[in-house]
């Protein structure tokens, strides 16, 4: 009886990773610009941090609940979201307009398409340009040193094509724009959203992150890579180291190249598609913070490719072991 | 029921143009930002509505078949003309506040729509309430858009605003809010079950017209109504075999026992 032969279909080897424990792990990996955030921000980051994940998990919750589905909070993707939401707002953001976007995250973005899994869009920026279209003005006054002025994305772009951005940033005018450098964009002390100030902080995550294998290098380098040519050719400044540092460490890009793009749900699974998809995020990005009129693009970038993404599938499906190749030009 | 309120009820609820037909979904997804907006587009639409229908239904013996669409679409288009030069005269803000989608009503397709299954093959009385009747539903779902998003988006009522302005979610002004006050509507039209023609009691055929043929008068129906009916004949037939079924066997049941009975006697 020993030589049977056991015959199952696949997965044959099973990972001990969950959902649950995928999704702590990515909350444990935000910490470090979470904590970040809150030590440049204060109380007010505490507050809107605190808001954001318990109304993400008590929506969820509720709406589970009244539709009579099975409860699934624990897993640790509603709490996610609210986090994430919550490190894509100015820390002076008034707390319920935080809680109006965490409910449209929850039930708009996610719910409504049927929960986790299904949903079309990143549901933290979704929420994001949720808020961005209905409260502009209030998601883009970032306050820092209790001085509120113009983040140094914005003071580069509008600044002087001739100056180098060295120059720029360490001009300061004395009132709303205080000198800073481009060590205080990687380090995180200047003005911003909770979460993006500190590039370093964001890279200890992501690097934590890929290095546990939860998300794969392709779509951040990827993403990063691009963006960073798109901004050597069409930036406008010629090949200023600088230049490409303080675009690389300021705004949004890198939180959303490490945290929001490589989304399982909302990312290509396969490698090839990967690759497509931090190709198209970096050219975006770049269009959209070059020649837009904002200086910060990388949210509309990300869900504009959400959107792209089965179509990046369907054209990427890799050839499976043993079945024949193409054949050259045929 | 008198055939012209039941085409007015057809109108604004078993077949409402906006929430069950999803007909004319360019004015409505464009001009309902606010409550008084969508009245004005709808009353507009009305009007245009009714004149084309009962001019439609009155030429409906002399327009060849054969030209019938363009026809259709030169009456509309005069009725159009007309209203729009009225607005210009006597309502200038709502003309300007409509723009080009007052012209667009030409190409409204609830408008030729009622004139192709409608207006061509009936009598100018009901044509007229048919399209009184469309015209009342879409208003109805116009300005039902237009409250909530006025409401959400600036904070009022038909102008008279009660939410100051630190609360306004601007996204419901903008399309993006237009298309999830729609969604939400039409959910809630399905939720409650209101008596439509996409939600008929035993609408369960499959057809995406719901089935409900008695009050259905597109052409392209006429295949289906036979399929619908013959497949609620066979339904009929099937529950009566088997109540009959059922009564043989409760017969039988009752004969054995009175046997039983007996025997046991």
């Amino acid at each position: 009886m020993g030589n049977l032969l056991n015959i199952s279909s696949s997965p044959h080897v099973r990972d001990k990773s969950s959902t649950q424990s995928i999704m702590w792990c990515v909350i444990l990996c935000l910490l470090p610009a979470a904590v970040f955030g809150i030590y440049n921000f204060g109380i007010k980051a505490i507050i809107l941090i605190i808001a954001c994940m318990a109304t993400c998990i008590l929506t969820e919750f509720i709406w589970q609940k009244s539709m009579k589905l099975p409860v699934t909070v624990t897993d640790g993707s509603a709490a996610l979201t609210g986090l994430l939401l919550a490190l894509n707002l100015s820390s002076t953001f008034p707390v319920w307009m935080a809680v109006v976007g965490s409910v449209f995250a929850i039930i708009v973005v996610k719910q409504l398409f049927g929960g986790l899994g299904q949903n079309f869009m990143n549901p933290a920026l979704g929420a994001r340009c949720f808020l961005m279209v209905s409260f502009a003005g209030k998601m883009t006054s970032f306050t820092y040193d209790s001085v509120t002025g113009p983040t140094p994305l914005a003071i580069i772009k509008n600044g002087d094509k001739a100056m180098s951005v060295a120059d720029i940033l360490a001009a300061g005018d004395g009132k709303t724009q205080a000198p800073t450098s481009v060590i205080n964009m990687f380090l995180g002390n200047i003005g911003g959203t909770i979460g993006e100030t500190s590039a370093l902080a964001i890279l200890i995550g992501g690097i934590v992150l890929i290095a546990l294998k939860i998300i794969s290098w392709k779509i951040p380098v990827c993403y990063l890579a691009t963006f960073a040519v798109f901004a050597l050719i069409f930036g406008g400044r010629g090949f200023d180291i600088t230049y490409l540092a303080a675009e690389l460490c300021g705004g949004g890009i890198m939180l959303g190249a490490f945290f929001m793009a490589t989304d399982y749900v909302t990312s290509p699974i396969t490698p090839r598609g990967q690759i497509v998809f931090g190709v198209l995020l970096g050219v975006l990005t770049g269009i959209f913070r070059i020649f837009g009129a904002s200086a910060e693009g990388v949210s509309y970038a990300i869900i504009i490719c959400n959107l792209l993404v089965p179509l990046i599938e369907k054209v990427t499906i890799p050839v499976p072991f043993g079945k024949e190749g193409i054949k050259d030009g045929k | 029921m008198n055939t012209c309120t039941e085409r007015l009820k057809n109108g604004i609820i078993t077949e409402n143009p906006t929430f069950v037909m999803m007909l004319g979904m360019c004015p409505t997804l464009a001009v309902t930002s606010s409550a008084m907006n969508g009245l004005g587009m709808g009353l507009t639409t009305t009007a245009v509505l009714v004149l084309s229908n009962a001019f439609i239904s009155l030429l409906r013996k002399v327009i060849p078949d054969k030209v019938r669409i363009p026809a259709f679409i030169v009456v509309v288009a005069s009725f159009v003309t007309i209203i729009q030069l009225l607005l210009q005269a006597f309502l200038q803000e709502l003309n300007s506040a409509l723009g080009v989608y007052i012209p667009l009503i030409v190409v409204n397709c609830i408008i030729l729509g009622r004139a192709e299954a409608y207006a061509s093959k009936n009598p100018v009385l009901p044509s007229i309430f048919d399209g009184l009747g469309m015209g009342l539903g879409f208003t109805v779902g116009l300005t039902l858009i237009g409250i909530c998003r006025e409401v959400l988006g600036s904070g009022a009522i038909f102008g008279v605003q009660f939410i100051p302005s630190d609360f306004h979610i601007t996204f419901f002004v903008l399309a993006p809010g237009a298309f999830l006050v729609l969604a939400c509507l039409t959910a809630l039209q399905n939720k409650l079950k209101l008596p439509s023609a996409t939600n008929v009691p035993g609408g369960d055929s499959g057809m995406a017209c719901g089935g409900n043929c008695a009050q259905c008068t597109g052409a392209s129906c006429v295949a289906n109504k036979g399929i619908i009916e013959a497949e609620r004949a066979a339904q009929k037939a099937a529950q009566a075999q088997k109540a009959k079924e059922a009564a043989a066997k409760a017969k039988a049941a009752k004969e054995a026992a009175a046997k039983q009975a007996k025997k046991e006697e």
